[in-house]
């Protein structure tokens, strides 16, 4: 086997007696030198002696986005600002933006860990890497970037739009890997189908880094048939410095490096850790993170982990696909939907397109769910029957796997919106 | 081949799905392309419909509505000409109580009117429709 750093190998007993001694040293400094944390641990209740194995992380007071922005810019910063060399920022939709800064060892933790994962994905010396994440002070475009030169890849940094330039690039440069976020890659076989470029057969891609956005495993399949491209499942957010973690070429979840990170899957309700396996919110400590410590950082991302160690051989723990977001959940006549369900039943139906749109609205009392739909051309055939009948099934799939009414609206293709960054799929019409 | 061939008409159908004007969208593309319209239905399905057309050049029609975003399908469909004169439609019926009709629609384009129809068989169609001494338009009266 091979792997970029000796301790993805680490035997788990001595892995985890690594992170647990990570884990006073981190608590240890942050309760004698950041103002922000010993207050928090001093409402918690928590002195560093009370770490005594890594269960009493959860101990430990929790960290939300509300800190970050309300500590704009850099008030939760340990670093000294003449150690920082790097600040990327959050898009800040809701308000403020959120800043990160990076130290010179943080940039190197963080191109440490995306090259682990490129190298357990199958990428090397010989490839020729396309990033097609944006680059600038959203931290997906550089993170790739960097971990790439890392492992001694060539990289192309296309970043984003000019879709039919893209394309010329990943044929006239013999790109093998692309990182793109799921729906733009599959943006690009179409744009690259309408100018008579196939993908499969007139380039070298074989390998999509894919992530910044919630995906399913019908799409990978979709991905691979339709483009040939094997596709990785990536995750990292900008406040844990970018796109981190990746899935090894087993592609059965997302290695997340132990020695860098404590991972917790914590049902966001009441905060206590969900059962083996269950679905709960992912919470994460950065345990060598330096300019913007991050401990118990609430993602708000829903996934699973499982600690046994991998088909590959690592021996670090792993997260599933993330599947969906406490705060995207909507709640529809009391039931939680989450727009990843409605993919993962949308996939399964050959007459439809990737695309698709919630719309959530307010009649009277009652809340009503809508999906809309694009339908695939070669499922056109002039009778009016057949699309009733595709109309029926989707209604009755997407009824069973939410348990709350819905209608399906079939739209034609290339009409519902698309999207180059993070797809924007429901529309929440409700006026409260 | 079969001779009866020349009985087979194609037909565009067009999904549509219920925005505003998308009808006038399709006309649009066909003015441009100059492209005679020769008859014409909607139907109407659950939140979308099927628009079906004949025209004079379907091949080029059909090209540019899909260059121009367009779901499209070629169907074969029969013309089967009709007295137009009161009972047109009556006289006809008998010879087609056999046959499985999909959908119809008809036009006036005098001396006489005509009946287009889809078939679930068209062979069979044709043949039965022939034998029944009904006259069918020859495609090369459409395209």
């Amino acid at each position: 086997m091979s792997y970029w750093n000796p301790v993805e190998v680490m035997p788990v007993p001595e892995l985890k007696a690594l992170q647990l001694k990570q884990l006073k040293m981190l608590v240890y400094k942050l309760y004698t030198f950041s103002s922000f944390y010993r207050q928090k641990m001093k409402e918690a209740g928590v002195t560093p002696e009370d770490i005594q194995e890594l269960e009493d992380v959860r101990k430990l007071p929790f960290m939300t986005k509300k800190d970050l922005r309300d500590g704009y810019p850099d008030k939760l910063f340990l670093a000294s600002p003449r150690e920082v060399v790097r600040y990327h920022a959050s898009s800040g939709t809701t308000g403020k933006p959120t800043i990160v800064g990076y130290t010179q060892n943080d940039i190197e933790a963080w191109s440490e860990s995306v090259a682990r994962g490129l190298v357990s994905a199958g990428v090397g010396t010989d490839d020729v890497l396309q990033v097609c994440y944006t680059y600038g002070l959203f931290s997906g475009g550089l993170g790739l970037h960097y971990g790439a030169e890392k492992v001694g890849a060539a990289v192309v940094p296309a970043s984003t739009g000019n879709t039919e330039r893209q394309i010329d690039l990943v044929r006239d440069l013999d790109v093998t890997v692309i990182a793109a976020t799921p729906s733009y890659l599959l943006h690009m076989g179409e744009v690259a189908a309408k100018m008579g470029v196939d993908l499969r057969k007139d380039t070298k891609l074989r390998l999509g880094i894919l992530g910044a956005e919630p995906w399913s495993e019908r799409m990978r399949d979709r991905i691979f048939e339709r483009l040939g491209i094997k596709a990785i499942d990536i995750y990292g957010t900008s406040e844990l410095s970018g796109p981190l973690w990746c899935e090894c070429s087993q592609q059965n979840g997302i290695h997340v490096w132990g020695d860098l990170t404590l991972v917790e899957v914590l049902d966001p309700k009441t905060g206590e850790p969900v059962p083996p396996g269950e679905k709960g919110e992912l919470v994460v400590t950065m345990l060598q993170k330096e300019a913007l410590p991050i401990v118990r950082y609430r993602t708000g991302d829903i996934t699973t982990v499982d600690e046994g160690v991998c088909a590959c051989g690592r021996t670090h723990p792993r997260i599933g696909r993330i599947q969906g977001r406490v705060d995207d959940m909507i709640i529809v006549r009391g039931i939680n939907v989450f727009p990843s369900q409605v993919e993962h039943s949308l996939m399964q139906h050959q007459e439809v397109g990737n695309e698709f749109q919630i719309v959530v609205d307010r009649k009277g009392a009652l809340d009503t769910l809508l999906v809309k739909v694009e339908l695939r051309p070669e499922a056109f055939g002039d009778r009016v029957f057949e699309l009733d009948a595709i109309k029926d099934r989707l209604t009755h799939k997407l009824r069973d796997a939410l348990n709350v009414g819905v209608n399906v609206e079939i739209v034609e293709p290339g009409s519902l919106p698309r999207f180059e960054g993070k797809a924007k799929r429901v529309v929440d019409k409700r006026v409260y | 081949m079969s001779e009866n061939d020349k009985y087979r008409i194609k037909q565009l159908s067009i999904f549509s799905e219920n925005r505003p004007n998308r009808l006038g969208a399709v006309a649009k593309v066909l003015k441009e392309g100059k492209i005679n319209i020769l008859g014409f239905s909607i139907a109407e399905g659950a939140g979308y419909g099927v628009i079906r057309v004949l025209v004079d050049r379907p091949d080029v029609a059909k090209d540019l509505l899909i260059k121009d975003g367009f779901v499209v399908k070629f169907t074969e469909v029969l013309a089967i000409q009709m007295q137009d004169t009161p009972g047109g439609l009556f006289d006809l019926t008998d010879q087609m109580k056999d046959i499985n009709i999909e959908y119809g629609y008809g036009y006036r384009n005098p001396p006489y009117a005509v009946l287009i129809v889809r078939v679930e068989d068209i062979e069979q169609g044709i043949r039965s429709l022939l034998a029944g001494g009904l006259s069918l338009l020859d495609n090369v009266t459409f395209h």
